[in-house]
């Protein structure tokens, strides 16, 4: 017998656990075949772009914390980067080296939530999670240690970095950098072999790498699917030209893929932070800059290769002491216009694998 | 793989973990130690270091500080003091940025390491005058490395820091060499 069948709008959000935020997806489901997909978000939207035409240029430093929570030393570096091209100012060897530092901390702290909440997805409930969050809280203790704050740290200055870390700071990095690769590894023995993870993380979810670059995909999960594409070998900024490390690229671009290389990118960015421990050349962390200072009329555009990809800040100055705009290209808002074409044909189960897989963040996204 | 050696993989895990210490701590009876640098609220203001020029309301970001002052007659080195009437600052909008600080010109407010404040109306969220007129002198050392230097720990209970000892690390000020050069050599 034939039943008549229709298909079904059901709302996955805006306060879904698997959601990574504030997101909604409609979804049309035939069965449980996903047929249409739309992604509604803005329910985090701050104004920030708009907030910054009326703040000054050092105070729009705490509004670049709130961009991508999860990596806010890596959003205060591109800010930094784009208001030093902007206005001409050198920023002294050791302010570069201690935000290369941070900056590496911090992509190792938002990976490991990343790979955390993909496995949350995947059904780990917890177990997993703990292990990243283990090891995200110990860099996070480093930063308090560092600027007093955990996660809206506030410690780039344009023309460097705040303040000079205090002189416990420096044994406590090297004890994190001594025992993270065995934390690491651990979570590696347990997740990349297990069967469950990759009966329902491989294959799942493919993006292929015409497509990758057709929809402008940047960071990990451009490097899944087989682009060697790292903004920190492309475009050097502050002293990553002076380090060696190496680009983790997959092969399949899947969601398996996707994972694996943040876990490989973990172990180089252990690499690049222990460089900066090694050389870390002595001297003043930051040029002396005043508060309210006026840069030269233009425009300047900076990036880097943040957690989620490649993270940009166009300033357009009029000579005042306020930026006349402040564009943001987040890359997780971009890394979202290929999640619909990933989803369709796949079944309502995997829609939280492959979501969870490309690690958004909606902070970054509303903006 | 053979049929079993995952749940045995899994229960090796397991076994090692159970004589592990934990990681998580009972909050409200255990704490996490902070660091002294923590950037937290309970500011610390010094009135005999404050002159009221309002720099800490200028520099911060969210327009949270509301400062009234008064001609008070009391002369200092830079000319005349004013007297505060009204300090508040509005802690339910404060991000703990610590720009107010670190704009201070004469190092008269500084943050505090605290962090539960928790109030049931958002009124109540507003530190007077009054409030850091009386708050205990405990500042934390974030941006002020010179207390921590000596040594000093908001954390330890013992005296509070007098307003002669908290300054800067070295004086921003010019001094009298400095002064004639920039105002009568160099012109």
């Amino acid at each position: 017998m034939n039943l008549p069948s229709e298909q079904i709008t059901i709302n996955l959000g805006p306060q879904h656990p698997s959601t990574h935020g504030v997101f909604r997806l409609r979804v049309t489901l035939d069965g449980e075949v996903i047929t249409d997909v739309e992604p509604i978000f803005g329910y985090l939207h701050r104004g920030t772009e708009k907030l910054a035409e009326e703040r000054t240029y050092t105070q729009i430093v705490t509004l670049t914390d709130r961009l991508d929570y999860t990596s806010s030393m890596i959003n205060n570096q591109a800010y930094v980067l784009a208001v030093e091209k902007l206005a001409g100012v050198t920023v002294p060897p050791r302010g570069q080296y201690l935000r290369v530092l941070t900056a590496e901390l911090q992509r190792i702290a938002s990976h490991l939530m990343g790979v955390g909440f993909f496995l949350q997805d995947l059904g780990a409930s917890g177990t997993p999670l703990m292990y990243c969050f283990r090891e995200r809280e110990r860099i996070l203790d480093l930063f308090e240690m560092l600027c007093g704050a955990r996660v809206t740290v506030s410690y780039m200055r344009p023309g460097g970095v705040f303040q000079e870390p205090p002189p416990e700071f420096w044994p406590a990095v090297r004890h994190l950098l001594d025992t993270t690769p065995d934390a690491i590894a651990e979570l590696e023995r347990l997740i990349s072999e297990n069967e469950i993870v990759l009966a329902r993380s491989k294959g799942v979810g493919v993006l292929t790498k015409e497509k990758a670059i057709d929809c402008a995909i940047s960071g990990p999960n451009l490097r899944a699917s087989g682009v060697a594409w790292d903004l920190r070998k492309a475009d050097p900024y502050d002293v990553y030209a002076d380090m060696d490390f190496a680009v983790p690229v997959g092969s399949n671009g899947d969601s398996y893929d996707r994972f694996l290389v943040r876990v490989m990118e973990v172990h180089q960015s252990i690499r690049i932070a222990e460089q900066c421990y090694r050389d870390m050349p002595g001297g003043p962390v930051r040029s002396e800059l005043p508060f309210f200072f006026r840069p030269p009329p233009g425009d300047a555009y900076a990036h880097v290769e943040a957690s989620k990809g490649e993270l940009g800040f166009y300033l357009v100055s009029d000579g005042g002491i306020a930026p006349y705009r402040c564009k943001i290209r987040s890359p997780s808002f971009i890394n979202l216009t290929v999640l619909a074409e990933m989803l369709l044909g796949w079944k309502v189960a995997d829609l939280m694998v492959i979501f969870g897989s490309l690690d958004v963040n909606m902070g970054e996204v509303d903006r | 793989m053979p049929y079993g050696l995952g749940i045995a993989k899994g229960m090796m895990v397991t076994l090692r973990n159970l004589v592990r210490k934990p990681v998580t701590v009972q909050y409200p009876e255990q704490r996490v130690a902070q660091h002294h640098r923590f950037r937290g609220e309970d500011f610390v203001w010094y009135e005999e270091r404050c002159t009221g020029c309002a720099s800490c309301a200028k520099y911060c970001p969210q327009g949270i500080i509301k400062i009234v002052t008064a001609p008070s007659g009391e002369m200092t080195q830079e000319g005349e003091k004013y007297k505060l009437e009204v300090f508040d600052i509005e802690i339910a909008r404060c991000m703990f940025c610590g720009l107010c600080v670190e704009a201070c010109p004469y190092d008269a407010l500084h943050m505090g390491s605290g962090f539960e404040r928790a109030r049931p109306r958002q009124s109540d969220l507003v530190i007077s005058v009054d409030e850091l007129k009386a708050s205990a002198k405990k500042p934390s050392t974030w941006f002020r490395p010179q207390l921590q230097d000596r040594g000093y720990d908001p954390f330890q209970p013992g005296d509070d820091v007098s307003w002669q000892d908290a300054g800067r690390e070295k004086s921003v000020a010019p001094t009298y060499e400095e002064m004639l050069q920039r105002w009568v050599q160099g012109r």
